[in-house]
């Protein structure tokens, strides 16, 4: 049984664009298995983030069915964590309690909270200790550099202890060498926890070295075209990136990129 | 760079001590008659005269102004609060709020008057009316401005409404709280002169309103210094307050 299963979803975002037939996401069908790594990558603008609504439960689709973890889906996702490319940390929180915050809202987290705090304390700190923030916690998020704020903000997403991680190019805003450093950040956090990710990306080296299986999006209409299984074994270290065979997978991709470019109608 | 950090401190204190002088030396030079334009000697001099007279009239306003502003601190944040939360309320009220906003509060005092008579009621209303205003946008503003992504991380938890507008729209309101505080306090010392001015029996709008009419222009100039002294003193506590509770919002200044 799939984890994460779309049957021919559709998704208009009001009553007017669907009596008009106008559709972010059209006729999407996946089906990802428990602990799989998928990433979605495609132009922008081509329905990735309404996506990643339809599969935290955010934005209800307007034909087909999705079902998580064997469930029909009616309503936001409390197994899912979400990270953006702003880090949106609470500047008025120290890192740590940015960490927390969703242990305040979500249940059952949330009526033992002041109870059990110390507890959750420090399971907070052993997260930021594994992505090498340790030592910050009490820092504010404005003292810290931009890729260690997407570190807490990764981490915030993953406190709850969610099944499912959804990722909306999260590395997008950084520089080439902190972005491969996340990467490898993720990767391991991934390995150990063993959690479902769905990682939205522009950058096709991105989603080859960290996805178990990348889908290709097409724009206007948002639509999968393309599902490619990534073979690379693992673990897979960052030097793997400049082997011949990666090369290959990523230029296949950028091919279907390149089809999906010249389908769509042109833009002003 | 020590030398010019405490200039930098001493800096208004050396502009008002200049600012004096050539007020002085203006007046002494033309010769212009006290009760037309006093020199700040002459009202110096008022001020240890009737120091009695100033500071009791200084005391009612103060308080005056204090009660109103209260009361605009209480309606303002929960207008703003209304106006910021919920589409529907901003809708239906900010355009009323607006055009009562740009009502002359001068014309109101006479109103109050019939309603509450001469006394203490309209010096409370008009300093509540003329501050509760920047207060109310300002938290509507620091509500409304919520990032969508931060909102989806919270909502996909189960949080409601409620819970992102405690956890986050209203620390992040804070500072625009504040600085609406020391916008509104001043305001606020304006509305209760007003008043007092229009229809008081005492306090420091009284206390001009008869020094002027009796040609005392002195004293009715130190009456002006003394609301600018109190507000200047009230903006500060309130600027001091701000810095203390909402550091983060300011950190550039604080930043090691």
């Amino acid at each position: 049984m799939a984890f994460v299963d779309f049957k021919n979803v559709w998704l208009a975002y009001n009553d007017e664009l669907l009596a008009q037939g106008h559709f972010a996401v059209e006729d999407i069908s996946l089906s990802v298995t428990e602990g799989e790594f998928i990433a979605i990558v495609g132009p922008s603008g081509c329905g990735k983030s309404t996506f990643m609504k339809l599969t935290t439960g955010l934005k209800m689709p307007s034909k087909g069915s999705i079902h998580i973890g064997g469930q029909a889906v009616t309503g936001p996702l409390k197994i899912s964590g979400m990270a953006f490319q702003a880090p949106s940390l609470l500047p008025w929180r120290t890192t740590l309690d940015n960490v927390l915050l969703p242990l305040e809202i979500v249940e059952p987290y949330r009526s033992n909270f002041k109870a059990r705090r110390r507890e959750y304390e420090a399971k907070a700190r052993d997260l930021l200790k594994s992505v090498g923030l340790a030592g910050y916690e009490s820092k504010f998020p404005w003292q810290l550099s931009g890729g260690m704020q997407q570190r807490a903000s990764i981490c915030r997403a993953l406190v709850h202890e969610p099944k499912m991680l959804l990722l909306d190019e999260p590395f997008g805003a950084l520089d080439a060498f902190t972005r491969e450093e996340l990467w490898c950040t993720l990767r391991d956090l991934q390995a150990a926890q063993k959690f479902n990710v769905i990682l939205v990306t522009h950058d096709l080296r991105e989603s080859v070295f960290l996805a178990d299986t990348v889908y290709v999006m097409s724009k206007s209409p948002g639509r999968f075209v393309v599902q490619r299984e990534i073979d690379l074994p693992r673990p897979r270290d960052l030097e793997v990136t400049y082997t011949p065979h990666f090369t290959d997978i990523v230029h296949e991709l950028r091919g279907h990129i390149g089809v999906v470019r010249k389908l769509a109608p042109a833009t002003p | 760079m020590k030398l010019t950090k405490s200039f930098e401190r001493w800096s208004p204190f050396v502009l008002l001590a200049l600012v004096l002088l050539l007020w002085q030396g203006v007046v002494s030079a033309f010769g212009i008659a006290e009760f037309i334009f006093p020199s700040p000697w002459q009202i110096g001099l008022q001020f240890i005269e009737f120091q009695g007279p100033l500071l009791e009239a200084a005391w009612k306003t103060f308080w005056v102004t204090m009660l109103g502003f209260g009361l605009s601190i209480a309606v303002g944040v929960m207008l703003g609060f209304l106006v910021g939360s919920s589409r529907l309320v901003y809708a239906a009220l900010y355009p009323l709020l607006v055009a009562f906003n740009a009502v002359p509060k001068a014309a109101i005092v006479p109103i109050l008057v019939v309603w509450f008579g001469i006394g203490l009621g309209p010096g409370v209303l008009t300093a509540f009316l003329i501050s509760f205003f920047p207060i109310t946008v300002n938290i509507a503003t620091g509500l409304a401005t919520l990032e969508p992504e931060l909102e989806d991380v919270l909502r996909v938890l189960g949080a409601k409404r409620w819970d992102v507008l405690v956890k986050v729209g209203l620390p992040r309101s804070m500072p625009y709280f504040y600085a609406s505080l020391k916008i509104a306090i001043t305001l606020a010392f304006v509305g209760t002169v007003l008043a007092e001015m229009t229809a008081g029996d005492s306090g420091i709008g009284y206390l001009m309103q008869s020094a002027a009419s009796q040609q005392r222009m002195s004293l009715a100039f130190a009456g002006l210094v003394t609301i600018g002294a109190m507000a200047m003193a009230m903006y500060e506590l309130f600027s001091w307050v701000e810095h203390r509770t909402t550091g983060w919002a300011h950190r550039g200044s604080h930043a090691a």
